[in-house]
């Protein structure tokens, strides 16, 4: 397994580098990237990246290798993908997708990243299925999905400490986390009341400060 | 597949792909309530399960929504959660990144990002604890998941060891 890139990369340069050049211009890439080839990059992206971290991955990847998109315009499209609803790394894969090759380089990125990794899960999770019989196969399972629990939780306290920005941002991460895990309200209901709340405030304070 | 469970993959899908809100990791839980206490389409160590191959293979995390659609209905179920899951909120960002010039410093979308930032951080917890209540072995879960944050935090192990050791632990203890 090659080196794990810090998967904190992108997201604790994005502000920074960002805001160093607020007016830098997507570029062209220099030539015209083939299908088959955004398809196999991301095919191997998809493939090779475990354990989270994909974002990294395609910064060192398809900017720093490939130059197939400058740094800043990349970073532009990360935190968009953020933003915006969606798994982070597939918008990004959107982003830069459009900008090689238009429509079809993005609907060959998105099919590179998705598609061989997802016939990878499906055949890990049929292996499993063989074995099922055994008890073995469900304490390994177990194991594996307590430490794997273990992994998010990681990112969960990384993303809670970084959006404790005020007293009401921690209120409002409370709020939420009681009304999903407490309660177990559905998750349209809590998004569609806590977000607009959360947005206007911030967009608020924006202008206050 | 027969129309019903098609109609169910997309109802449960297509909604939760338009409010992932900071990613995949933050509707885990909304996915537990609908196949696990409402539609009953598995158990909670079932779904446990699949959330763990989803970590240890390869690619994007929300792959479970494939694992899902497979466990519920083989490929055919694994192809039409995965569309559900990832095509609405792909469009929607492909029309972003094609038609718009949004500039992501612009204060509107400095808010978006400001504001959504708490939502999601609550959602990604109530994930995990919703995980953690579901998961077999009782402490020995809790024990090892915190035990990997542990380790991760101080950078003891990689991602894919910590799996590895998880699993190990349980064969020994479980």
């Amino acid at each position: 397994m090659p080196p794990q890139p810090d998967p904190a990369l992108p997201e604790s340069v994005a502000p920074t580098s960002v805001a160093a050049e607020p007016d830098a211009q997507p570029q062209p890439a220099a030539c015209r990237v083939g299908l088959t080839a955004i398809f196999l990059a991301f095919a191997k992206i998809g493939l090779t990246a475990f354990g989270g971290g994909i974002g990294g991955w395609m910064l060192r990847d398809f900017v720093q290798i490939k130059h197939w998109i400058d740094e800043a315009d990349f970073l532009n499209g990360l935190a968009l993908s953020q933003s915006f609803p969606g798994t982070n790394v597939v918008n990004l894969s959107i982003w830069i997708g459009n900008r090689l090759r238009g429509t079809l380089g993005a609907v060959a990125a998105v099919a590179g990243l998705v598609g061989p990794s997802l016939v990878a899960a499906v055949a890990i999770l049929a292996v499993f299925d063989l074995f099922t019989d055994f008890k073995m196969t469900h304490q390994v399972l177990a194991g594996i999905g307590a430490a794997a629990i273990g992994l998010s939780l990681q990112m969960g306290i990384t993303a809670a400490r970084r959006s404790a920005k005020s007293i009401f941002s921690v209120v409002m991460m409370a709020l939420v986390f009681v009304a999903v895990f407490v309660f177990r309200l559905p998750l349209p209901l809590v998004v569609a009341i806590a977000a607009p709340v959360s947005i206007a405030v911030a967009y608020r304070q924006k202008q206050e400060g | 597949m027969d129309l019903n469970t098609f109609l169910r993959l997309l109802a449960v899908f297509v909604p939760l792909s338009l409010l992932s809100v900071g990613g995949g990791q933050a509707v885990v839980a909304d996915i537990h309530r609908q196949v696990v206490t409402d539609l009953g389409w598995m158990t909670d160590g079932q779904f446990v399960d699949l959330f763990a191959v989803s970590r240890m293979a390869p690619g994007p995390g929300s792959l479970l929504a494939a694992l899902v659609g497979w466990r519920v209905s083989g490929w055919t179920g694994a192809l039409v959660a995965s569309l559900a899951f990832f095509g609405p909120s792909s469009l929607l960002f492909f029309a972003l990144a094609r038609f718009w010039t949004i500039h992501p410093r612009s204060r509107l979308m400095q808010a978006v990002e400001q504001g959504l930032a708490p939502v999601s951080s609550g959602l990604v917890l109530a994930t995990i604890f919703v995980l953690l209540a579901s998961a077999d072995g009782g402490w020995l879960a809790w024990v090892v998941a915190l035990m990997s944050t542990l380790a991760l935090v101080n950078n003891l192990l990689g991602p894919f060891a910590l799996l590895g050791l998880g699993a190990a632990v349980f064969l020994v203890l479980g």
